[in-house]
C-alpha cells in the first residue's frame, strides 16, 4: 500500500475494516438478542436493533466529521475537551437521569446520553497532551501524581455516579504510564497488589503472611548485589500483611453485598452449599444462563436467529452487556474465537502503530486507545464466560447503546486521524 | 521490555480466553440435542393404546379416560378449603400436605395434586372447578379391562421409573409403560408413538409460540390393537376350576403352538391394578409371599414333573434302539438292584411292557429302561449327554422361547452335571435312576410339559408357544410359525401315543374319560419338601397331569399342576378332563366332576405349614369342602358397582 500517493489510502485500512467487521457483527447479534417474533422490519425504531442501525448510521457522520478535522486540532484542545467532559459529568449530579440506580445519563426527549462513554478518549486525549509536554518527567513523583490526577478525576466523578464497572477502566492507564517511564517497582507493586489481594480473599491472612515472609526473606538471601537492608525487608513484609489485613476489612465492610457476592462467587469463597445455592440464585443468574447460552452454542453455534436462549431471552440484559453470549449460543466456538481474534489483532494493530509514530502525543493516545479497548474486552468477555466477576461494562462496538458506540468510535478514529497525519510529523 | 508488556497481556488474554471457550463450547458440550434444550418446551401428545382381543375377536383390554386435579400453586387464589377437600375427598391435612409439596417442587409448574379421579367423582367436580383458581383437570388415558381374568396374561401398565427412563429416552417423567403380561411383551406394538410439539419458551418459562412455527412436530402414531391366543373362555373356565387351589394350567394347540390358556392359582383381577388403588393393591399382592399371586405358576413353578416324564424316557429308549415295546420287565413293588431297592412302585399286574409300562406308569419298568439308555455307552457321561440332548429336543432344560416376560429355564442334566457332582467318571447309571421317573435332577415348568404334550401329539415336532395371534397391519415373528423338530423319529411315537391312551383306557386315568373323545394323558404325582424354622419337611405331593387330545391331529394340549394336590388323577387330571371338554366340545357333560372340583378347597392345605403345629400330609388327610365356587356373570365386567377399582 503506497500510502505517500493517494490520499485515500493513507488511513489504516486494517483497523478500519476491523471495525466495521465488530459493528456489522455487532449489530447482528443485537438483532438476535432483542428481536420479537419475526423480524418485520430493519427500521423498527420501537426494538434496540432499529434503534442501534440509526446510532450506526451517525457514527459514520461522525467518522467523516473526525476524519476530516485537522489532527493538530486534538492536540491543542484536549484540554478544553478534557474540561467540557469534566463538566459534562458534574452535571449529572444536577441534571442528570437516574436509571438502575446509576445516575449516567443525561434524558434529551426519548434519547439518552451517558457522558462517562465520552470522558474516555477525553481522558486519554488529556493524558497524551499532559505526558507529551517536553517538561513533563514520569520518572518524578510530582509528576506521576499529576498524570494520577488526570485519570483519578473521572475516575471519583464516576464511582459517585454509582457506575463501579466504568470507574475500573481508568486503571488501564498503568499500561500506559509505564509504557511511558514509570519505574520497574511500580509495576512490581501492582503485580504483587492483586496477587496479596486475591491470596489474602481466597487463603486468609496467615497463609497470605507466611507466602510473602517467604518470598521476601528468599529476595533478601539471594540477591547479594543489591541487597536490600533487613530492615527494609521487614518494612515490606509489614506492609504487605497490612495491605491484605485492610483488602479483608475492606472486603468484609465497605463493599456492598452484592459486590461481596460476585467477588465470593469469582473465588469459590462460599462452602456451604446452601448458601451458595441461595448465592447463586441472587448473584450469578446472568452468569450462569449466560454461560449456558454460550455452552449450548458448541462448536459451530445454532444459526443465526437460530438461538433458543436467545430467542427465549434467558439471558437478562443479552443486547447490552452480554452480547457475547448470543455470539456464542448462535455462531458457537467459531464466531466466538473469530471475536477474541478480531479485538486482539485490533489492539496489537494499535499498538504496532502506536509504536511507529513520531509524535509522543500521538503514540501515548494510541497506547491510551489500546488500553482503554483491552481492559473492555477483557473485563467484558471475561466477565460473560465466567472468568472474571460480574462488572457491568460494554463490549467496544458490540453492545448496544448509541453513547458507548459513539464513545469508542471518537476514540478509536482520532487515533486514526493521527496516525494519519504522521508523515507530517517531524 | 517496556514496550511488550501491554502486548503480551493482550496475547495472553487472547489465548486464555479461546482456552476457555473452547471447554466451555466443544470439549464440555455434548452435540445439540432439541429434546434436551431447556428452552424449548417438549408437550408430547399421547396416541391411544392398542387394544387386546382374544382369540375369538372378544374385546379384552381398552382405555378409558382418567383425571387428574393439577395444581399451580402461584395461581391458587383464595378457596373454600372445606368444599374442596370434599369434593376431592381428602382431609384437610391432606390439602396442605399436598399443597405444599407440590409448592416446594416448584410454584409456578404443575403437579399433580389428587391423581385419577373417579368418573363420578369427576363430573361432580368439573361443574365447581371454575371456583378454584389455580386447579384444572387433566386427562389421561387408562386402561379398562372388559374382563376380571387374565391377570397374569393380560398385565398391567405403570409408570416408568427412572431406571426405564435412562435406558430407553422415548420415555418420560410419568409416561405409562406395560410392566407385566402382554402389556410388557408388546409395549413397542401396543404404545404407538407419541406426537411432540417443541414450543419455545422464556426465562420465566412462558411459552412464547412453537419453535420454528412448528417445524419439528410430529403427529401421535397410534397403537396397534393385538389379537392374543388365549379363548378367554377356556381360561375363565380353567381360572374358576383353579380357585381355592394353588397352581398353574397351559393348554396349548399343538398345531401352531398357540397358548390357549395359561391359569395360574391364585390369580387377582385385573382391575384392582387401574386407578387410584393401583399402588396399594400392587404392593398387597407383592408383599403376599405366601400365596404370591404375581408368580405366574404356569410359567414359572418349576418342579420334578414326575410320571408325565417317563413317556421321554420311553422314545429315548426307542430311538437309541436300547428296549423293543414288547419287551417285558419285572415288577416287584419296585425296581431292585441287589438286594437293595432303589424306586418304589405301586400295585399292579407284572411284568409288563412298554404299553402297560406307561398307561400304568410303573416306576421299576422306566429303571430299567433307562439303566439301558445310561448304560448303552462305555462312558456314562456320553451317555448322560445324548440323553440330555434328546430330551431337550422337546424343549425342556431351557428357556422356551415364548413371548411372555417370566419364565424359569427347567433342568435336564447332562453328564458334565454329574461329573461336577460325583466327579469324573465317578458315577453310572445307578446314581442317576431318579431321572428315569421325572424326579431328582429333572424339573420343569407346566408350560414345558405342555409343550412336551404337544411334541408328542405332532409326532415329533412343535411350534414355539406364544401369546401373541395377529398384530393389526403386521405379521407375528416367524419363530412362533416354524416347527421345531425333535430328535426321535416320528415311528417311535406310535407305541407311545398308545401308551399314553391307555392311560385313560385302563391306567391312572380311567375315571377321567370323555365320552366321544380320544384323550391320551399321563399322570404324575411330584414328592416336594418346604424348609420350616430350618428342618426340611416333606409336604403333601403336587398333583400333576398332562394329556393331548384327540388322541390323532390334536387340537389341544394340557399340563396342569395343583400344588399339594396329593396325586395326579386327583385334581389335575379332573381339571385336564373338563378342560378338554371345554375347549373341543364347549360345555361341561359330566357336572358331577365339575362340582367335585369347584366345592373341594385346598387352603386348609397350604396353611398348615405356617400353622407352627406338626401335621399329617398325603394319606393322612382329609379335603376341605367348600361352597360351590360361582362362575362370574358375563355382563359384570363392565358394571362398575361391582368392580370399584378405588376401594
Amino acid at each position: 500500500m503506497n500510502r505517500e500517493n493517494h490520499r485515500g489510502f493513507k488511513f489504516d485500512w486494517v483497523i478500519i475494516i476491523i471495525f466495521l467487521l465488530l459493528v456489522t457483527f455487532g449489530w447482528l447479534n443485537i438483532m438476535s438478542a432483542s428481536h420479537v417474533g419475526e423480524i418485520e422490519s430493519y427500521f423498527d425504531m420501537s426494538l434496540p436493533y432499529g434503534k442501534h442501525l440509526v446510532f450506526l448510521g451517525l457514527t459514520f457522520v461522525l467518522i467523516v466529521l473526525i476524519l476530516s478535522i485537522e489532527a493538530k486540532f486534538y492536540e491543542r484542545f484536549a484540554s478544553i475537551i478534557y474540561i467540557v467532559a469534566m463538566l459534562a459529568l458534574v452535571g449529572l449530579f444536577i441534571f442528570g437521569k437516574d436509571v438502575n440506580g446509576a445516575r449516567s445519563w443525561y434524558g434529551i426527549g426519548s434519547m439518552t446520553l451517558q457522558p462517562s462513554e465520552f470522558a474516555k478518549f477525553a481522558t486519554a486525549l488529556a493524558v497524551a497532551k499532559y505526558m507529551s509536554d517536553l517538561q513533563t518527567d514520569m520518572n518524578t513523583l510530582k509528576h506521576q501524581l499529576r498524570a494520577v490526577a488526570i485519570i483519578i478525576l473521572p475516575a471519583i466523578l464516576i464511582l459517585l455516579q454509582n457506575d463501579a464497572g466504568s470507574t475500573l477502566v481508568y486503571a488501564s492507564f498503568f499500561f500506559v504510564f509505564y509504557r511511558e517511564g514509570l519505574q520497574q517497582i511500580y509495576l512490581a507493586i501492582v503485580l504483587s497488589t492483586i496477587v496479596l489481594a486475591v491470596l489474602a480473599l481466597k487463603f486468609g491472612i496467615l497463609p497470605t503472611a507466611i507466602v510473602a515472609a517467604i518470598i521476601v526473606f528468599g529476595i533478601y538471601f539471594f540477591r547479594r548485589k543489591k541487597r536490600a537492608s533487613l530492615i527494609q525487608s521487614v518494612v515490606i513484609l509489614l506492609i504487605c500483611i497490612s495491605f491484605s489485613s485492610g483488602v479483608k476489612v475492606f472486603y468484609e465492610h465497605v463493599l456492598k453485598p452484592h459486590q461481596q457476592n460476585r467477588i465470593s462467587l469469582w473465588l469459590r469463597l462460599e462452602k456451604d452449599p446452601l448458601k451458595l445455592e441461595k448465592m447463586k440464585k441472587e448473584e450469578a443468574y446472568n452468569l450462569i444462563q449466560s454461560e449456558k447460552a454460550i455452552s449450548s452454542g458448541g462448536f459451530s453455534g445454532k444459526g443465526f436467529l437460530e438461538g433458543t436462549r436467545t430467542t427465549g431471552k434467558f439471558v437478562p440484559e443479552q443486547h447490552t452487556d452480554y452480547i457475547f453470549s448470543t455470539v456464542g449460543e448462535e455462531w458457537g466456538f467459531l464466531g466466538t474465537t473469530f471475536v477474541v481474534i478480531l479485538f486482539v489483532v485490533l489492539i496489537i494493530r494499535i499498538l504496532f502503530l502506536a509504536e511507529s509514530q513520531k509524535s509522543q502525543f500521538s503514540r501515548v493516545y494510541g497506547y491510551a486507545v489500546a488500553s482503554i479497548l483491552f481492559i473492555h474486552f477483557t473485563i467484558n468477555t471475561g466477565m460473560v464466560m465466567g472468568l472474571i466477576p460480574t462488572v457491568g461494562i460494554p463490549l467496544p462496538f458490540f453492545s448496544y447503546g448509541g453513547s458507548g458506540l459513539w464513545g469508542f468510535t471518537i476514540l478509536l478514529f482520532i487515533f486514526v486521524k493521527l496516525d494519519s497525519n504522521k508523515i507530517n510529523e517531524w | 521490555m517496556r514496550k511488550l508488556l501491554l502486548l503480551l497481556t493482550v496475547i495472553t488474554v487472547g489465548l486464555l480466553f479461546i482456552a476457555r471457550l473452547f471447554y466451555l463450547q466443544v470439549y464440555n458440550e455434548k452435540a445439540y440435542s432439541l429434546y434436551e434444550d431447556n428452552a424449548i418446551r417438549k408437550v408430547y401428545n399421547y396416541p391411544k393404546r392398542g387394544y387386546v382381543y382374544d382369540r375369538s375377536g372378544k374385546l379384552l383390554v381398552a382405555n378409558q379416560p382418567s383425571y387428574d386435579v393439577m395444581v399451580i400453586p402461584r395461581e391458587v387464589g383464595a378457596l373454600d378449603t372445606l368444599e374442596f377437600c370434599s369434593l376431592l375427598k381428602i382431609t384437610k391435612e391432606d390439602f396442605k400436605r399436598i399443597y405444599e409439596k407440590a409448592y416446594k417442587y416448584s410454584p409456578r409448574l404443575p403437579s399433580v395434586f389428587v391423581p385419577q379421579l373417579s368418573k363420578n367423582d369427576y363430573a361432580v367436580l368439573q361443574e365447581k372447578m371454575r371456583k378454584f383458581d389455580g386447579f384444572y383437570i387433566q386427562k389421561r388415558s387408562l386402561r379398562d379391562y372388559q374382563t376380571t381374568i387374565g391377570a397374569n396374561v393380560l398385565g398391567d401398565i405403570g409408570e416408568v421409573n427412572r431406571r426405564i427412563i435412562e435406558k430407553y429416552p422415548y420415555y418420560k417423567m410419568g409416561d405409562l409403560i406395560g410392566k407385566q403380561g402382554v402389556e410388557l411383551s408388546y409395549e413397542d406394538v401396543l404404545r404407538g408413538v407419541k406426537g411432540i410439539k417443541f414450543i419455545q419458551k422464556d426465562r420465566f418459562n412462558k411459552n412464547i409460540g412453537p419453535y420454528k412455527e412448528g417445524k419439528f412436530d410430529t403427529l401421535p402414531q397410534p397403537g396397534k390393537d393385538i389379537t392374543i391366543t388365549i379363548d378367554s373362555e377356556l381360561q375363565q373356565y380353567g381360572e374358576l376350576l383353579m380357585t381355592n387351589k394353588r397352581g398353574g394350567i397351559v393348554a396349548l394347540d399343538p398345531s401352531n403352538g398357540e397358548i390357549l390358556a395359561l391359569v395360574t392359582g391364585p390369580s387377582y383381577n385385573p382391575n384392582i391394578l387401574v386407578g387410584r388403588g393401583r399402588s396399594k393393591n400392587f404392593t398387597k399382592l407383592f408383599r403376599d409371599s405366601i400365596a404370591k399371586p404375581l408368580f405366574d405358576r404356569g410359567l414359572q413353578a418349576q418342579y420334578p414333573p414326575g410320571s408325565p416324564f417317563k413317556v421321554i424316557n420311553a422314545l429315548i429308549a426307542l430311538q437309541e434302539g436300547v428296549v423293543d415295546t414288547n419287551e417285558k420287565f419285572t415288577c416287584r413293588m419296585g425296581y431292585y438292584y441287589g438286594s437293595r431297592k432303589l424306586t418304589g412302585c405301586h400295585h399292579h399286574k407284572s411284568p409288563v411292557n412298554m404299553n402297560k409300562g406307561i398307561s400304568q406308569s410303573c416306576n421299576a419298568y422306566f429303571v430299567n429302561v433307562y439303566r439301558r439308555i445310561v448304560d448303552k455307552y462305555d462312558d456314562a457321561g456320553d451317555a448322560m449327554n445324548k440323553w440330555s440332548d434328546h430330551a431337550k429336543s422337546f424343549g425342556l432344560g431351557n428357556f422356551l422361547g415364548y413371548d411372555l416376560q417370566v419364565g424359569r429355564p427347567g433342568r435336564i442334566p447332562d453328564g458334565n452335571y454329574y461329573d461336577r457332582a460325583y466327579g469324573d467318571n465317578r458315577w453310572g447309571s445307578t446314581y442317576t435312576v431318579s431321572n428315569a421317573i421325572g424326579q431328582g435332577e429333572v424339573e420343569a415348568t407346566p408350560i414345558q410339559l405342555a409343550n412336551m404334550a404337544a411334541a408328542i401329539g405332532n409326532r415329533g415336532y412343535y411350534y414355539t408357544p406364544h401369546i401373541i395371534k395377529e398384530i393389526e397391519g403386521d405379521t407375528i415373528p416367524s419363530k412362533y410359525t416354524t416347527p421345531k423338530h425333535t430328535t426321535i423319529d416320528k415311528r417311535h411315537f406310535e407305541p407311545v401315543v398308545q401308551g399314553m391312551f391307555d392311560v385313560y383306557n385302563e391306567g391312572t386315568a380311567s375315571t377321567l374319560r370323555i365320552p366321544g373323545i380320544e384323550i391320551c394323558g399321563k399322570t404324575g404325582t411330584a414328592e416336594n419338601f418346604m424348609k420350616i424354622d430350618g428342618v426340611k419337611t416333606q409336604l403333601t405331593d403336587h398333583s400333576i397331569f398332562v394329556a393331548f387330545a384327540p388322541k390323532d391331529n390334536p387340537k389341544i394340549a394340557i399340563a396342569i399342576f395343583v400344588e399339594n394336590g396329593y396325586w395326579g388323577s386327583r385334581f389335575a387330571g379332573r381339571m385336564a378332563s373338563l378342560m378338554i371338554e371345554k375347549y373341543l366340545k364347549g360345555d361341561i357333560t359330566r357336572t358331577d366332576m365339575e362340582n367335585w372340583i369347584l366345592t373341594h378347597s385346598l387352603e386348609n392345605e397350604y396353611a398348615k405349614p405356617y400353622s407352627g403345629e406338626p401335621f399329617k400330609i398325603n394319606k393322612e388327610t382329609t379335603l376341605q369342602v367348600v361352597e360351590k365356587v360361582q362362575a362370574p356373570k358375563n355382563n359384570e365386567f363392565n358394571n362398575d358397582s361391582s368392580i370399584n377399582p378405588n376401594q
